[in-house]
This record gives C-alpha cells, structure tokens and sequence, in this order.
C-alpha cells in the first residue's frame, strides 16, 4: 500500500527525523492560506500522487507569489498526472502540499527495500539523486553504496558511519546522517514497510542533514498490525473498477485489449494472457479469483470484467485446487443472469469438480463455449472476439 | 526415491481442527499421506479425524516421531507456528497460508537455515510425491508417479504442468510449489539440487513468474551443476509494466526481472524454454528424448 509523501513525512515527523513539515491543500483557496500559515516569501509547490517522476512532470515547483500558487493549484487540482512511474492514463492529483524552501548545498539518494536476493533488508546510498540514479543502477552498480541489515540485531551505527564517509559527509553531518539511517531502519521494522525512498535528502545551506522527499511503501499483508495505515488509503489513486475488485479480494488490472480473462491463480492468470496474446489476441485484464473464491465473489469478478466495454469476448481458465469448477459455474450463471451477457463466452475447467461444473454451463442454457484444454480455449477464445 | 517427501515420511498438521487443516488433511490421508497427528493449541489430549491431537508441535514430535509439519494456520499465526515447528524438531516444514507479512518471513528463514530445517512456502500449494505423500493442497488425482520433478513460484501454473506430464505419461517423481512471495522459505535453486540428486527424476520442470531474480540465479545454478534436461516456461510476458513508486525496486534488481531477461539467461543455461504454457509436456518429450 502507498502513502502519499504528505503522509510519509508526517511518519518521518513521528519519528523525530529531519524532515520539512508543509501544509496540504484540497482547492486554491487553501493552497495560498497554506502559504500564509507557513509564512515568508516563496513555497515548493507538490502534486501529491502515488508516483515519482512528478518533478519532471512539471508537478514540484518553486514560487514566489500567491498568484503562482494559484495558478498552480488551478492547473493541477482535479486533473491527471502522467509520469514515466505511472501508467498512461496518470494518476488524478485530488490534493496538493505547500512546503517553506530549503536552501540545498548538496543532493544524495538514500532508499531501503527487501532484497528478495538477500532476503534481507537493503539500505542505498548514493551521491546521485533523482532519475539518474537508475542508470547508475544499471551501468554501474557498484555506485551505489549498500548497507544489509541483520534482521536478528537490526541496523547498526557503523554501518550508518561507512556509508555518510563514503557519500563525504563530515563534521556532524555523519552523526546526523547516522541518526537518520538508524531512525528509517527502526521505522522500517516498526510500520512493516516495504520500501523506503527520500530522493533527495539533503545537506542544506546551514550544514543540516534534511529530509525533502518522502515515498514510503507498507506491506498490504501487514496491515491486520497497522491499523493505522488503513485510514490513508487512499483508492482515488487506485483505477476504479481495480479498487471494486480489491473490496472483493480479487486481483485485477485493467489491461487495453479486447479479451476478457478470469482465471485462478496470479501465475495461472499471466500464463493466460500469455496465451492469448500468442495466439493474436490482446487480454482486457488480468484477474485472480484466488484460491477462496465464493459464488458471490465469482459472480462480483465476472460483471466487473463486463463492465468494461472494449471487452469482445470471454475467457474462463479454472484449475480448481481449492476451488471448485462448479461454484465457479455457479458465480457464472449467477452473474449472467443478472447483468445478462452480450459477448461470447468460452469457457475450460479443470481439476476439482470439473464435470460438474463442465455440466451445470452446458445444462444452463446460456451462450457458452467449451473448450477442452488451454491452447483450444486461447484459439476459441480470439476466434470469438474477431466474430463479435 | 523422491525428494522431501515419500510413503514413510510422518506428517503432521498445524490448525488441524480448523477448516482448511480438516479439509486438506482429509485429502491427505485419503491419498495415503502418513499422517500422524495434528496440533491445535487447548485441544490437546483429544482426536481428530481419528488421529491424536496435540496442544504443542514439541509433544506431536516427542509423541509420534513426525518428521515434517504442513501449516494451515492464519496468517498472523504463522510465523509463530513456522518458527514452533522449526524449533521442535522437525526436518521439513511446509507453509500453505497466504498473506503473511515479509518482514515475519525474513526472520523465519533465518532461524530454519540455523536449526537445518527444510522450509517450503509459504503461499504455495505444497510438496507431493505421486502416490506416496501429498502435504498441501494441490488436486491429488491429477497425479501420477513417474519421472519429471517440477518446481513452481505459482501453484495452478504447477497443476497445468502435472497435467500435461500425466496426459503425455511421463509422470511426476515429486512437485513442489516454493510459492510467490517476495521472501519464500527455499529457492528454485535448493529444489534444482534436490532434483539433480534424486536418481528418480530423470527431467525437470521449471516454472517461474516475473518479478524478482529467482530465475536468474536458478540460470546461473543450472549452468553449474544441473546436468539434467531442464524444461522452463516464465509466466508474465505480455504483462504491462506495473505502477511504481520510487527507485529502490529498480535499482536493487539493477534492471533485471522482466519475462525477456529470464527467458535469455535460462536459454543461455542450456535450458529449453516454452513462450506457451500449453507445450510443456511436449517440449519435454523432445529434450528428454521420451
């Protein structure tokens, strides 16, 4: 789950790190009387969105007037914004943060994830900041300074010490880059995260360690011990019908293609677009029923996949393990009634219960076609969506 | 000869008198899974589907001798119940339960590779050895003893394989499903080794996903040490690339984990690898000469 940087910064807050404390605004008119509860001359200007790259988006500004700040709430507030992060449709941008400027001397990079190949949390470092630090990443990783955490001891002051020297800090920058690492990793643990990101902190004019950028990412899996995290959610970030499906605990991603896919399984589910796109045809979505799919839930999984008009055809790929093949006809037949269905379906069930469930659709009447194994239904399945 | 588990090994479950632990037990001992007991802390002393039920994983072990744990308990619970089953003694323990945080999982993988013990999962549908032991919840019946060892991140991509070895009658010598989280008790890698070893697996199926660098590192160990003819489809290719937050993803993976990178470094390992999930089985019957 995202937090917002807003959010994020009141967590660093929490934490006692150095980090810049602005105001949010909903509208202009909060946008600028945020500039006069903060005060002086000029405001950084933020789009708050799920997403980096909004800085050369043109969504992180300096201004120096209240007409600036309006005129950058006017252009931002109720629209979308599109970085190289997000998809193409953007991110639409509800709230924007005005913050007092920091004088910046110097730039670093400074970001935390769990390292599936170290199975172990990773701190980075780097002298460089912003998009480059990916093509850092790739051509020369040895740029990047890292620091592994012992998940039995947690984060170390030294380690926190060789990486400031490294980065050339000194004086008490390295005491207060040390209380920033040891801070972010304790947070780390604390709040289940899953990935950490201040891009940049900096060295300000006055030689202070500072944190201006805050991306804080929680384990969804977590949250039953976060509570507090559940109440920033925030799903406007989310694409609508994605957002529905999560209500449901079902895993979907619109996609642009014209085949609608409910499968079980998220491996299942990948091959099956796969598939479809092997044999010409382009999938409308991916979508995990999972392993505990109800009638109920199978039912909410297919009129969500019909509500999306650019879908031309159907495809049902079941393995049932845990789940049945004829609860799964049972949430069909259940749904078409309801909404009623326009669009070919075609249909492959196996494993548990798959006769039954193979006979309850052929029994109910409805416009559905059966297929008998994976490749069958993937060429049924782009057959039917060039009919319709 | 299997690996993990075979017709001897002595089973027990965790949040066995709930109602995943009773369904999937029942399966397992139906299938012939030599189930021994179970545990459900406060229902000590009493019985289960006719087997004995224990308050503690300590007193299954003192008890019955089990030798391996499946777990079914939820998710909060679990890394409680890994690292109780870690601790009391058992070699093998196999992690059902999905939705388990990943910091919960870093710790249990560091205390199982102390203690020696054999983690599988979790989010996984388990290990089967065909006609032997099936711990997890993965559809006995499309099994059949044989000569292809599997191994998978994805438990129903896992099912389609067995199936189409069993339609083309080559059959599974065992299957293990490692499971799709971030920090998953064993790697391809440690099941690979298991599989190059095991005199009754003659061929090997790999199944592997985007995300992460599994598959790399799986590459690099079957250039070194795997002998054996090795099969492998990565599900995710026409998968778009997903919403992001931040750099740290991208750099820690230094640009790799996409479907392209996985599919070259496995080819480049000698591995024969299929774009269609549907053609597993018969890319099997040509690289292994069936």
């Amino acid at each position: 789950m995202n937090l917002h940087e807003y959010q994020g910064k009141n967590l660093f807050a929490e934490y006692g790190l150095p980090v810049t404390q602005g105001v949010t605004a909903e509208s202009a008119e909060q946008a600028v009387s945020a500039a006069d509860i903060i005060g002086g001359e000029k405001w950084m200007v933020k789009v708050q969105v799920h997403a980096g790259g909004r800085g050369k988006a043109g969504g992180v500004k300096l201004v120096t007037s209240k007409s600036d700040i309006r005129e950058f709430a006017d252009k931002w507030l109720g629209k979308r914004m599109t970085t190289y992060q997000t998809g193409p449709k953007g991110q639409p941008v509800s709230r924007i943060l005005v913050e007092p400027v920091t004088e910046i001397a110097n730039e670093f990079y400074l970001g935390a994830v769990v390292d599936r190949s170290s199975r172990r949390i990773v701190f980075m470092a780097s002298t460089e900041g912003g998009v480059e630090i990916e093509k850092v990443a790739r051509e020369a990783p040895q740029k990047i300074l890292k620091a592994t955490i012992d998940p039995m001891t947690g984060a170390q002051p030294h380690q926190g010490r060789e990486m400031a020297f490294q980065l050339g800090l000194e004086g008490s920058q390295i005491k207060q880059f040390v209380a920033i690492f040891t801070g972010l990793a304790k947070m780390f643990q604390d709040k289940d995260l899953s990935l950490l990101e201040i891009n940049p902190l900096v060295l300000t004019a006055d030689g202070k360690m500072h944190c201006l950028d805050a991306k804080v990412v929680v384990d969804g899996n977590a949250l039953f011990r976060q509570s507090a995290f559940k109440e920033m959610h925030d799903p406007s970030q989310e694409d609508s019908r994605e957002a529905e499906a999560a209500a449901w605990d079902l895993n979907y991603v619109a996609l642009d293609g014209s085949i609608g896919c409910m499968v079980n399984g998220a491996g299942l589910a990948m091959g099956t677009m796969d598939i479809v796109q092997l044999n010409g045809g382009s999938p409308a979505n991916f979508l995990d029923v999972g392993g505990g799919a109800t009638k109920e839930r199978v039912s909410k999984a297919f009129k969500i996949i019909l509500s999306d008009d650019k879908v031309r055809a159907v495809l049902i790929n079941i393995f049932g393990g845990i789940v049945r093949c004829d609860l799964i006809a049972d949430g069909v037949i259940g749904a078409v009634k309801d909404v009623g269905v326009k669009v070919p379906v075609v249909v492959r069930l196996e494993g548990n219960n798959a006769d039954l469930g193979s006979r309850k659709l052929a029994e109910s009447g409805l416009d559905i076609i059966a297929a008998d194994g994976l490749a069958e239904a993937a060429r049924l399945v782009v057959k039917a969506a060039e009919r319709s | 000869m299997s690996i993990l588990v075979n017709k001897n090994t002595k089973v027990i479950c965790q949040g066995f008198t709930g109602s995943q632990g009773t369904f999937h037990s029942e399966q397992a001992i139906a299938y012939g899974t030599k189930v021994v007991g179970g545990v459900t802390p406060g229902k000590g002393g009493t019985s289960h589907l006719g087997l004995p039920v224990f308050n503690t994983v300590n007193e299954a072990v003192g008890e019955t001798g089990a030798e391996a744990s499946v777990i079914y308990v939820p998710a909060p619970y679990c890394k409680d119940s890994i690292l109780e089953a870690a601790n009391a003694g058992v070699d093998l323990v196999v992690c059902i339960t999905e939705g388990i945080p990943t910091l919960d999982m870093l710790e249990c993988k560091v205390v199982c590779d102390q203690l020696g013990v054999r983690l599988i999962g979790p989010n996984c549908p388990g290990v089967i050895t065909p006609g032997e032991c099936k711990m997890g919840i993965m559809p006995g019946h499309i099994h059949v003893p044989g000569k292809t060892g599997i191994v998978s991140r994805s438990g129903t991509l896992t099912y389609e394989a067995v199936k189409q070895t069993t339609d083309h009658g080559f059959g599974q010598s065992s299957c293990v499903g490692i499971g799709g989280d971030p920090i998953p008790g064993s790697s391809f890698t440690d099941i690979l080794a298991l599989f190059e070893q095991d005199p009754d697996t003659e061929a090997i199926v790999m199944i592997g996903e985007i995300g992460g660098t599994a598959e790399e590192e799986a590459a690099a160990f079957i250039k070194d040490h795997v002998d054996k003819p090795v099969v492998s489809y990565i599900a995710g290719v026409t998968a778009p690339p997903g919403k992001r937050m931040g750099h740290a993803g991208a750099i820690i993976s230094g640009g790799k984990g996409t479907a392209e990178e996985k599919f070259a470094a496995l080819h480049d390992a000698g591995v024969m690898t299929v774009r269609s999930l549907a053609e597993i089985g018969s890319a099997l019957k040509e690289v292994a000469g069936w």
